[in-house]
């Protein structure tokens, strides 16, 4: 039997990650305001932009 | 205010480019030198984001704060998981799939009835979407002529008539240039990403210009929008709305696959499945990017033009324009022309090809006409039907506009596409992963979401724009309270897009997965869930060939596929085939099932899998395997593929069997070889002591008259060698006990040190007698050891005794020291004798191997002293060994373990 590629199943690991991190009742945790910014605007951006890092880490890193 | 016929020229510029870029894009791959890259491959994919993005995502910030990013981080999330999209990819290019229509009737046994009603369902659910593409050029128009509100004219005629006009041309000559109908469209995918990028840097530029050039940045329109209590809301996310937020990403996460447009980029013009690596991450980016300036906009906005100021889907373009920076405004409104016309080109382009394939062709397939037009080319009718397709989509979504305009049906267009296309889930994915779905079961689960839909989203939409009576939405058809339509059974307090996907959801799969299992497959049907679910395993070994039974004509075959490719590319298509099966000319192939299987692939390319079966069964006289056959030989398959893994496994097994089998019979080669040499040895040692009392016997025996002195040293030798004999053979009993592990051990607690000094005891008459020192030197406190004393006993006067024999009398020096090291006890014997170079320090634990030179010397031990050593010592768990150089005296060591409960001290 073929193995499944690893990178898809990180890549997979990564979108099964991201749900909860995304979604309610964890979006539900950033209140208020750090450095003038409202937290929960920081908090979306800030998974959001992480998930897409480690995602072209993984992505790209096989692809050398 | 600008001038129209500046802005006409412009735009027309752009649309220049778009042109001169595909044009470009198809040349070179024309030429074989594609221009699509990973990097372009990535950016198409932001056809995702349409003018509802450009315009509309500030408009739903304004009211719904940051809920507007659900529809970003569910595509964010999809993408991540490749294995499904790269399956999807490998299926489409398998079967020759072109549309989404065409993969699900393709995977429910090319159904001419599934591919009609996905592409119905597709129609409906898109035309609106495209209505409000056409919307937003024209309410940027309106603003860019300080007109808002008010339809714009150009020489007369409608502008937004026009836009539709300029779009369904610049479309028909972008996607449909071909005369063939099966190439991907390279140009377009180019011009696409290009317009990706254009959208991008025009959504950046506004959303600098607003925060940093309006405002002081982002934590300077933060701070002034909370200080308004009506816009502090919307930085903050409410929880009551935590279902919305889940279905939303579901949503969307779906429609980045199922959109048609989106298929259409993703799986059909994919040119190397290596590209989504990239795609997985920069698309998110793309998303992320153009995003981030939104809600920033969203509230420079309100705060600038208050609670009434005009329509916040045009705040990027009226916020520039209130600062004079018409440049910047009309670089938006390209940008939001380019999201409009990248949607409405690939769109169109994608739902042309369901229509005409999926609509236009079977009915046409039964007409009388085409029956009669036997011999002639229809690649040029193929191009006809998909550019009226083309010109009609555009001029329904130009008619939907006019019909809905300012309607509440326009507003939420966007996420009743969404939720229509979102349909296509169950089906679609079940015919990926389950191979027990059916045809009946799909179109049952598409008829029932679908329905679903209408009721509980399209119509309620229509309602609210006053088209038809809105009582049922109030009060439930027929007055039936339960069948309300946005409270269906009951089920309140959810949005209508929620409510929607989840009783949709509910019907579809429930449907979908209730009458697969209660229908059976036929033989078709049977034969395509192999191909898809097994995929990749199909790759290599294909029963394609095995699966179609009957008669067919090569030249019929090639007729049919000259004139719906074209007689050119029909003869390259078939010379490449030709070349495959490594036959020079096409016509000398056998009219096989393998050819059939060729030309109807080649024809699926052409006018989707349900006609090409259709039309490739018209021309052969086919068998009718029945689906019990088909099972067979799909099991038959099934199980040769287990057969032939399970012999691997077994010639594997083999092969490691018969590797342990040869070691095993050399290491019994090496114990039968040390045998002989026991023996052999053996039998020589035991000479040696019975030559000579043989030798001495005989001369006592045959001269009595051996003089007293003389025959007492002689018989002093007889004993001392039959003594050395008795020792010998002593000696090679124990070994072979020990060997054997019959030995007899009585394990206890010993103190090392009273054995060592006992040993010395013992031997002391013997230094004394050769005047050698021994000094021995305990530690102190020393623990006891599991051990059986006299053995250990054995061990220590063996090497005591071996010193002895080695050093010079007189000068020579024995030291023995007992340590402790971590958890070991160490006894070392020292002597200061000749030593021994490292090969001895090897050999002497061998058997029979004695210290010295013994061809010369006069043997002075057994040869089986350190070897019996070595045993008992390894038998308590310790190590044997030498340290010695020559000239420089050895150092035998050994260890003993201690005993586990031994305190530490």
């Amino acid at each position: 039997m073929k193995r499944l590629s690893p990178v898809r199943q990180r890549l997979g690991a990564l979108a099964l990650f991201g749900v909860p991190l995304l979604s309610f009742p964890v979006l539900g945790l950033p209140q208020g305001e750090v450095a003038g910014i409202p937290a929960i605007f920081l908090y979306l951006f800030g998974v959001w932009g992480v998930l897409i890092l480690l995602a072209a880490r993984v992505a790209e890193r096989q692809g050398k | 205010m600008l001038s129209g016929w500046f802005v006409v020229l412009l735009s027309a510029t752009y649309v220049g480019v778009l042109f001169a870029i595909a044009r470009f894009g198809d040349a070179r791959a024309d030429a074989g030198r594609s221009i699509i890259t990973a990097n372009v491959y990535g950016l198409s994919l932001a056809v995702y984001c349409t003018s509802w993005t450009f315009f509309g995502s500030v408009g739903r910030a304004t009211s719904g704060g940051l809920s507007f990013l659900t529809i970003y981080l569910g595509p964010t999330l999809m993408l991540l998981c490749v294995g499904v999209i790269i399956k999807m990819i490998r299926i489409a290019k398998a079967q020759r799939i072109t549309s989404i229509a065409d993969f699900i009737a393709s995977r429910y046994g090319k159904s001419q009835l599934l591919a009609g009603l996905v592409t119905v369902i597709a129609v409906i659910g898109i035309v609106p979407y495209i209505a409000l593409q056409l919307k937003a050029v024209a309410a940027s128009l309106a603003v860019l002529f300080d007109q808002p509100g008010r339809t714009i004219h150009l020489w007369g005629v409608d502008s937004t008539f026009l836009v539709a006009g300029v779009l369904a041309l610049f479309t028909i000559l972008f996607g449909t240039r071909h005369l063939d109908a099966t190439e991907r469209h390279e140009g377009m995918v180019a011009a696409v990403a290009f317009e990706s990028v254009v959208k991008l840097l025009a959504f950046v530029a506004v959303g600098v210009f607003v925060t940093y050039g309006m405002y002081g940045g982002f934590v300077d329109v933060f701070q002034r929008a909370l200080a308004h209590p009506e816009l502090a809301g919307l930085l903050q996310l409410d929880s009551s709305r935590a279902g919305a937020w889940a279905s939303m990403i579901l949503l969307s996460g779906l429609a980045i696959v199922f959109l048609p447009r989106q298929f259409q980029v993703m799986v059909v013009e994919n040119v190397d499945e290596s590209h989504l690596k990239r795609a997985v991450w920069l698309f998110p980016l793309y998303l992320l990017l153009i995003n981030i300036f939104v809600l920033p906009v969203a509230l420079g906005g309100l705060l600038h033009f208050g609670a009434q100021g005009g329509n916040p889907d045009t705040f990027v373009l009226t916020l520039p324009l209130s600062q004079g920076a018409e440049s910047l405004a009309l670089l938006v409104f390209i940008g939001g022309l380019s999201a409009a016309t990248g949607m409405v080109i690939v769109e169109t382009i994608a739902l042309s090809t369901m229509i005409c394939n999926d609509l236009v062709m079977p009915a046409l397939l039964r007409s009388r006409w085409l029956q009669r037009q036997q011999q002639s080319d229809l690649s040029g009718l193929l191009i006809g039907i998909r550019r009226v397709a083309i010109a009609l989509i555009l001029l329904l979504g130009y008619i939907y506009f006019k019909a809905a305009g300012e309607a509440y049906a326009l507003v939420g267009i966007g996420l009743i596409s969404f939720a229509a296309v979102a349909q296509f889930a169950p089906a679609l994915f079940g015919g990926m992963y389950w191979k027990q779905g059916t045809r009946a079961g799909a179109l049952a689960g598409l008829l029932c979401g679908f329905s679903v839909w209408l009721y509980t989203l399209l119509l309620p939409s229509f309602a609210k724009s006053g088209w038809i009576d809105s009582s049922f939405v109030e009060h439930g058809l027929f007055g039936i309270d339960w069948l309300r339509a946005q409270a269906l059974f009951g089920l309140s307090g959810l949005d209508e897009i929620s409510h929607c996907l989840w009783w949709s959801m509910l019907a579809n799969i429930g449907a979908y997965i209730a009458v697969s299992l209660h229908s059976r497959p036929d033989a078709l049907e049977a034969g395509q869930a192999e191909r898809f679910v097994d995929v990749f395993r199909h790759a290599q070994r294909v029963p394609d060939s095995r699966l179609w039974r009957g008669n067919a004509s090569l030249s019929e075959l090639a007729t049919l596929l000259e004139r719906f490719l074209g007689p050119q590319r029909a003869r390259q298509q078939l010379a490449g085939y030709a070349r495959t099966r490594r036959v020079s000319d096409w016509r000398s192939l056998p009219a096989d099932a393998e050819f059939v299987h060729f030309a109807e692939t080649e024809l699926a390319g052409a006018i989707g899998s349900a006609s090409a079966r259709a039309m490739v069964s018209s021309v052969t006289r086919e068998e009718d395997l029945g689906l019990e056959e088909v099972l067979d030989i799909l099991d038959e398959a099934t199980q040769v593929r287990a057969h032939s893994r399970e012999l691997e496994a077994k010639q594997q097994a083999l092969e490691a069997a018969t590797a342990e089998l040869r070691e095993a019979n050399e290491r019994l080669r090496e114990l039968d070889r040390m045998k002989d040499d026991f023996i052999s040895t053996v039998t020589h040692e035991l000479r040696t002591p019975l030559t000579s009392i043989r030798a001495l016997s005989e001369m006592l025996f045959d001269d009595p008259k051996v003089e007293l002195e003389q025959r007492r040293r002689f018989l002093g030798i007889i004993v001392s060698e039959t003594e050395r004999l008795t020792r010998l053979i002593n000696q090679i009993l124990d070994m072979a006990k020990l060997e054997s592990g019959r030995a007899e051990w009585t394990t206890g607690e010993v103190n090392v040190g009273d054995v060592v000094r006992e040993a010395g005891e013992a031997l002391g008459p013997l230094y004394r007698e050769k005047g050698v020192h021994l000094s021995i030197d305990i530690a102190e406190g020393l623990p006891v050891v599991l051990a059986d004393r006299d053995r250990l006993m054995q061990v220590v006067v063996n090497l005591l005794s071996n010193a002895v024999k080695f050093v010079a009398p007189a000068s020579g020096s024995v030291s023995v020291v007992v340590a402790r090291e971590k958890n070991l006890l160490q006894v070392s014997v020292a002597d200061n004798g000749p030593g021994l170079t490292a090969e001895e320090c090897g050999v002497i634990f061998e058997k029979f191997r004695q210290g010295g030179n013994t061809m010369t010397d006069k043997p002075q031990g057994t040869g089986l002293g350190l070897p019996i050593s070595r045993q008992i010592v390894e038998y308590f768990g310790g190590k044997l060994w030498v340290e010695s150089a020559p000239g420089a005296g050895a150092t035998f060591i050994f260890t003993v373990p201690l005993a586990k409960a031994a305190p530490e001290a």
